[in-house]
């Protein structure tokens, strides 16, 4: 329960808007309860509707329009490179090429480990940095620009230490 | 000439609270909330001849002054979506110079009478918000925000609100939809936001770089921004330099300057030196703009890129060189707006997917003439239709790139 | 404040006042602007851009405020570059609309070919296929032939269930969100929504159960495509094999105007069946909507269970007769007992069925006893609601005081039109000892413990806010139920109702006075036709010649079946072989209100007509000719052959109906919205009143009379003392009555029969929810699942009523 677990921080989110228009904290609420496993569980879809006034169904059509809120679980760690016109023109498709064959996935797909996930995205306002990817988790949204696979293949065994340490 | 938005350039750390109040940082806030009536704000903001640096170039005093004073509360909305592919200039004044751009918000809060703002900002800025809302704390710990602020009856609280991935969320009726919690649907207008806005409230949406602009416009007077740039685009303008470039990245100059000044000087010129093909000014939603020697000694002002058959929108300026054909960056951006069509009105919704059909399947190497001709009346059957710009703007590369390079398609030059 | 401007339209000149749409403002000229997501019920979204059309509007000089005149003298009219679309776009003074210039008609040509190249094109097999708005405008306004070319069109698993009663075709969804929008701001109950977005949307409900409204019905007629359809009529007929009889529900009071769809077929033995219900307009009462009950709740009608011929009790042995041999028995035992004749019959039956029925008992000198466990209604027939009450002219100044029901429940419509007049800005307020859903749109809730109700009524003659809210309001309704109540607790609210309305003057006009939840179809009818309900019903019966019609009160009460069978002969005369049916000397067997006409009198003492949909099951008759055939053996003279000339009998002698005839009920007038006509796109499949919209009768206040109203005491009732469960009925809208319970696919939401208690009480007793128990109070036993609601006090327990255990009045009970 996010209300129980976070308590300081629900209030602090709720906080910030109108008390008749708590609605409009869904989308803070959501990106909380993905800290959680990376994606929106049933109990916090129920738990957000409820301390909103909204419907679950309502909740759950939110997660869909909006990319970054997620209702199935994926890796741990999901890279999502841009491959948009910009970032195209400077390589990013042979970067994401490349970076797919080393890890043996397609886009889309997770390693079998379930730590990393490669997906595209549109374009991340990076245009001057390809190539460029952010990574999703629990942990929150970080940027990677000026990349090369080299370096990407060892942010993956950083993160992946990190893991383990936590665990 | 020293920079006036990208001052972070000169002055190292200006992004720290001290170092800004230190170089005449809140001095206009301040100035503007004690001295001068919120009117008056407006007034000077109007005969600067700022315009809006979201896209639509809109004047900003103008805007300002619309709000509805017979409906309370107001509100003053940041538009930190840059989500336009080629567009990241208000990230870099987010990370570098973000009390400039807060100073402004606050300064047009006061002039409208808004006691609360919001900045929407895209969800991928996750750690860039982390650090804003700590920016953001400093100004209230040192009475920049918060209640009756410089003894005055004023009060003004600014929150970050993040977005979470739909470029549908930087058109401003969207924008408001989505910070009232629902799904990111552009709504119908009239009326407008400064008459029916955030929660059903006057409301001011504004760009951060619009914003960034107004702290020295207060401070130096409408003049003295006037004097900059041309007689129809006022200021400076930051312009997001991408694609086939040597030095991508943001620069900040005076409009009126040249895309062979913005290319070659700034830019350093096109990679490996082959020739400029095609510039695409505003980002994806741009016309494609058939280069000759003539365009690129175009000043770049509202004006005068209209008149070469597109829109400098954001200024967000993808060069493409020979090396790549007009046929493939079509695809991608349909690719784009295929993925971004909310889906509210049936000609984006359809047009885009349909559209985006046709261009893959081109590209695929099957470029048979009807293909081609579909794909441009498809465009062409958008056009006027769409319930936001997000439509038009799909079509826009579609329609001027099969028009202005029919050789990329195949097709015989039509005339 | 609203003007009238004058526009022209395809060259048609027309008024319109300044606040109306143009594709309203087209509408009222007689010209069709077809539209998709555009619904005249809802707040325009512009989001199908079907509406296009060109608008041209005077130029105005700025200094002057003057239109510019060109070289004629006529106004210079400025186009838009593009067109515009009419169902988001207010009508102005001089403005010009073009709907079917080249670039109008281009621009509708163009939305259909983008919506054809998602939409399957099955039209054969698409259950709305002849009357699907996508299919009439694509021959109207479409392009030949699709252009689109891909194996991109949406390939899905064709039908998926958003709940037990609607069936979606995502394929063929054109995601107008008509559907999502009718949720959301006629029903105030978000339960869908969509999903994705772009070409990927789809409509999603993740409620539980699935689609969790009483209102889900609706979406199915707003639909303009085959997407949302109802599990109950889908595949089940092409609409341009049916026929339409106009009827009303007889499922609540409120009276909603329906159309049963009819058909002849082979699959029922030749014979005529209904097919589906359809809402029917009468802005009124139900506007354009029906409640789910009222849609689905109409197989009984059709059961096989159903009876067909009179059976007469022969060696201790129910056997089948003759209708001579039994009516004849039958007049012969009623003429025997003359006064000690008790006539009870419930509010089920017509207008007409009740006025021969208390014909007899006058004649005979026996008595009328209406069979309810509500008390009130002769109250209500005598201030009713003043003429031309309509709930949606209620809003901002108004107010409507809700006690003691569960409107969602009892009165669905009511209950969407009551919400609706809040949103308008009418003061709703709602006092209850629980929580129900309309406390959420109310602006003050008041919550009583069970036996305040009376009190609580009070209050609201006093000066707190709540009271100034509802004595200084222009306009107050007041509805009252019996939640939590018996007879007795609800007779004492009415008089405290129709007390506190009198202090207040809120008696004798349009939207104001007192409605009464009943829970039966025509309960306010047979009040009006004298019938009473008997205090201690149980305690008559004895020894006296008993004639039931439409009431099995041995089912609902042991009491009532012991009583019965020391009674001295029992007529019972009903649909079903009742449980009263079975300690019956004789059974008669009478016709379902689809099977014959008449009329009812809703809870708003609005008289509507019925009409016949399909012919009489086997023998069964009209329950007035049945009526009718007795009394002729008993002398007694009353008309049997038509229901017309029993209303016509009714009229001349009931004053309130004075005046009335058949023809008047009958008569129509213009409604807006327009719906139902050929262009179903624009208010839905609806249908259109063309038999009547019925009359509301004038009550004693409305003429001036002064209206005799006992003072009511500060009566409170039951209240649990300590350690005791007192037990109060509560009422469902689904539940195991003869008239819902045949419906098969409405198991699931009739569910089991509960037993709600505060978190406490059941701690106390050691149970939990979902838990079985037992239950025992004088000499009943029974069993419940076990529900928990913390907005109820320790002491009480709820028990819905109909659902197999007999609870008809707050009664101390005992939960092992
Ligand atoms: C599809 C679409 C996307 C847009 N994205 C942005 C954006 O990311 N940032 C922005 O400032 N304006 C964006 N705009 C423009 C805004 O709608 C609006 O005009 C602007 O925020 C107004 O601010 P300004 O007057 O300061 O330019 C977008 C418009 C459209 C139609
Ligand atoms: S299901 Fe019907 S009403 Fe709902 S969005 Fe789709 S087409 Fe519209
Ligand atoms: S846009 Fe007008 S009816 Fe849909």
């Amino acid at each position: 329960m996010l209300a129980e677990k976070y308590p300081e921080e629900v209030k602090q989110i709720l906080g910030r808007y109108p008390p008749e228009q708590k609605r409009s904290a869904v989308m803070p609420l959501l990106f909380m309860a993905q800290r959680e496993e990376g994606f929106v569980n049933k109990e916090a879809k129920h738990e957000i509707a409820s301390m909103l006034d909204i419907s679950e169904t309502e909740v759950a059509s939110i997660i869909g329009f909006y990319t970054l809120y997620h209702a199935k679980k994926e890796g741990k760690y999901r890279f999502q490179v841009c491959n948009d016109l910009p970032c195209a023109l400077r390589g990013a498709d042979k970067f994401l090429e490349g970076l797919c064959d080393k890890l043996g996935v397609q886009v889309g797909e997770t390693t079998n480990d379930g730590f990393v996930t490669i997906e595209t995205v549109m374009c991340l306002a990076a245009c001057d940095k390809v190539p460029m990817f952010q990574t999703q988790s629990p942990n929150g949204i970080k940027y990677y620009e000026n990349m090369t696979i080299d370096k990407t293949m060892e942010l993956i065994e950083v993160l992946k230490m990190a893991d383990k340490e936590v665990k | 000439m020293a920079h006036i938005l990208l001052r972070h350039r000169e002055i190292p750390r200006i992004n720290e609270i001290d170092i800004y109040e230190k170089n005449g940082g809140f001095k206009a806030f301040k100035q503007a909330v004690k001295n001068m009536e919120p009117t008056e704000v407006t007034a000077v903001v109007k005969d600067s001849s700022l315009r809006g640096r979201g896209g639509a170039g809109f004047p900003t005093g103008m805007k300002w002054s619309f709000i509805d004073n017979n409906s309370w509360p107001h509100y003053v909305v940041a538009n930190a979506d840059e989500s336009e592919p080629g567009a990241f200039k208000d990230r870099e004044l987010i990370e570098s110079n973000p009390f400039q751009f807060l100073e402004g918000m606050a300064i047009s809060s006061y002039a409208v009478g808004a006691n609360i703002a919001y900045i929407y900002i895209r969800g991928e800025f996750w750690e860039l918000t982390a650090t804003l809302d700590e920016k953001i704390a400093e100004m209230e710990k040192l009475g920049y925000l918060g209640n009756k602020l410089f003894g005055s009856d004023y009060s003004l609280k600014i929150y970050t609100h993040l977005g979470a991935g739909a470029y549908i969320c930087g058109e401003e009726t969207a924008l408001l939809e989505s910070l009232e919690g629902k799904r990111g649907l552009p709504r119908v207008r009239p009326p407008f936001p400064p008459s029916f806005g955030l929660y059903g409230k006057p409301t001011v949406v504004n760009n951060v770089e619009t914003f960034a602009n107004v702290p020295l416009i207060i401070d130096k007077g409408a003049d003295w921004f006037k004097s900059i740039g041309t007689p129809d685009s006022a200021g400076v303008k930051i312009f997001s330099l991408s694609g086939r470039i040597r030095k991508p990245g943001n620069y900040e100059l005076p409009f009126g300057t040249t895309f062979r000044e913005l290319i070659y000087e700034h830019g350093g010129g096109i990679i490996e030196g082959r020739p400029v093909k095609a510039i695409m000014a505003a980002g994806a939603s741009s016309s494609m703009i058939l280069v000759d020697d003539k365009v690129l000694d175009t000043p770049i002002d509202y004006a005068s890129v209209r008149k070469l058959g597109a829109d400098l929108g954001s200024a967000s300026v993808i060069v493409i060189d020979d090396t790549v054909s007009i046929d493939w960056v079509i695809n991608k951006t349909l690719n784009f707006f295929e993925h971004e069509s909310c889906g509210k009105c049936t000609p984006c919704r359809e047009g885009t997917y349909w559209m985006q059909h046709l261009s893959q399947s081109i590209h695929a190497g099957n470029k048979r003439k009807q293909d081609v001709d579909l794909l441009y009346n498809v465009a062409k059957q958008m056009q006027n239709k769409c319930l936001c710009a997000l439509g038009e703007f799909a079509t826009m590369a579609v329609v001027t790139g099969i028009e202005r390079f029919p050789q990329d398609f195949n097709l015989e030059v039509r005339e | 404040m609203t003007k009238q401007v004058t526009l022209t339209i395809d060259g048609i000149q027309i008024d319109v006042p300044d606040e109306t749409l143009v594709v309203d403002a087209a509408k009222k000229a007689g010209i069709d602007i077809p539209v998709f997501c555009y619904h005249p019920k809802m707040e325009p979204v512009g989001m199908c851009r079907m509406c296009l059309v060109e608008i041209g509007r005077p130029m105005i000089n700025r200094s002057t405020g003057q239109p510019v005149l060109n070289e004629d003298g006529q106004p210079t009219m400025q186009f838009m570059p593009k067109p515009e679309t009419a169902c988001t776009n207010l009508v102005s003074e001089g403005m010009v609309v073009l709907t079917q210039s080249e670039s109008a008609k281009e621009a509708q040509k163009d939305i259909i070919e983008f919506l054809l190249t998602s939409h399957p094109l099955d039209c054969p097999i698409c259950d709305k296929g002849g009357e699907c708005p996508l299919q009439n405008l694509t021959m109207e306004h479409g392009p030949g032939k699709s252009r689109f070319l891909f194996d991109g069109k949406f390939k899905m698993e064709k039908q998926i269930r958003l709940g037990e009663l609607i069936v979606l075709d995502r394929e063929r969804c054109i995601i107008c969100a008509r559907c999502v929008r009718f949720q959301e701001e006629v029903a105030g109950q978000a339960v869908l929504a969509i999903d994705d977005r772009g070409r990927g949307s789809e409509i999603i409900s993740v409620s539980e159960p699935g689609f969790d409204s009483v209102f889900s019905g609706n979406t199915t007629d707003i639909c303009p495509v085959g997407a949302l359809t109802t599990t109950d009529f889908r595949f089940g007929a092409r609409p341009w094999e049916l026929l339409s009889a106009a009827s009303i529900c007889g499922q609540c009071p409120v009276g909603c105007n329906i159309t049963f769809n009819t058909r002849r077929e082979a699959k029922s033995a030749g014979k005529v069946v209904i097919k589906r219900v359809m809402p029917r307009q009468n802005e009124q009462v139900n506007e354009t909507w029906i409640c789910d009950k009222g849609r689905f709740a109409y197989h009984y009608a059709k059961s096989k269970e159903r009876l067909s011929k009179p059976l007469l009790r022969k060696d201790d042995k129910l056997k089948t007769t003759s209708w001579s041999s039994a009516t004849k028995l039958v007049a012969e035992k009623l003429g025997e007992a003359g006064k000690d004749t008790i006539v009870l019959a419930s509010g089920r039956l017509s207008n007409e069925d009740l006025f021969n029925l208390k014909s007899l008992a006058d004649g005979l000198g026996g008595k009328a006893v209406l069979y309810t466990e509500m008390g009130g209604g002769d109250l209500v027939t005598q201030i009713g609601v003043g003429q031309g009450t309509n709930f949606s002219d209620m809003g901002q100044g108004d107010a409507i005081f809700v006690i003691a029901s569960d409107l969602y429940e009892e009165a669905p419509i009511w209950w969407l039109r009551v919400k609706q007049a809040a949103d308008r800005g009418a003061k709703l307020i709602v006092a209850n000892s629980r929580e129900t859903k309309l406390d959420k749109f109310a602006n003050f809730v008041v919550r009583y413990s069970n036996g305040d109700e009376v009190k609580t009524v009070q209050d609201l003659g006093g000066t707190g806010k709540i009271a100034q809210a509802f004595s200084k309001a222009d306009n107050a309704i007041v509805l009252f139920g019996s939640d939590g109540l018996g007879l007795e607790g609800s007779t004492h609210l009415a008089t405290a109702c129709a007390n506190l309305l009198e202090e207040t003057g809120h008696i004798g006009k349009a939207n104001n006075g007192l409605i009464g939840v009943w829970p039966k179809a025509n309960d306010q009818g047979a009040w009006e036709l004298g019938f009473h309900p008997e205090p201690d019903l149980a305690a008559i019966l004895k020894g006296k010649a008993v004639y039931i019609v439409g009431a099995d009160p041995a089912n609902d009460n042991p009491a009532l079946a012991k009583a019965l069978k020391k009674a001295k002969f029992v007529v019972v005369q009903d649909l079903f072989r009742t449980a009263t049916a079975e300690l019956a000397d004789v059974i008669l067997p009478a016709q379902t209100y689809t099977e014959r006409d008449g009329t009812f009198t809703s809870g708003e003492r609005r008289a509507q007509r019925f009409y016949a949909a399909v012919p009489g099951l086997g023998e069964s008759k009209p329950d007035y000719a049945i009526t009718s055939e007795i009394a002729e053996k008993l002398n007694i003279q009353l008309e049997g052959t038509s229901s017309v000339l029993v209303f016509e009998k009714l009229a001349a002698s009931v004053k309130d109906f004075a005046g009335l005839s058949y023809a008047k009920l009958a008569e129509v007038t213009e409604q807006w919205p327009i719906v139902g006509r050929g262009d179903l796109y624009y208010g839905g499949s609806t249908y259109e009143n063309t038999q009547g919209l019925g009359v509301q009768l004038v009550s004693a206040s409305d003429r001036g009379e002064t209206v005799s109203i006992p003072k009511v005491r500060n009566d409170a009732g039951l209240r649990p003392k300590k350690d005791e469960l007192l037990a109060v009925p509560i009422t469902k809208l689904y539940d195991r009555g003869t008239t819902v319970a045949p419906t098969e696919f409405l198991t699931e939401r009739i569910g089991d029969v509960t037993i709600a208690l505060h978190p406490e009480a059941a701690k106390k007793l050691g149970v939990e929810a979902g838990k079985r128990v037992k239950i025992s109070f004088e000499d009943v036993e029974g069993e419940a699942v076990v529900k928990i609601d913390e907005t109820i006090s320790a002491g009480v327990a709820l028990v819905p009523r109909s659902m197999g255990l007999a609870i008809r009045e707050p009664v101390v009970i005992k939960v092992q």
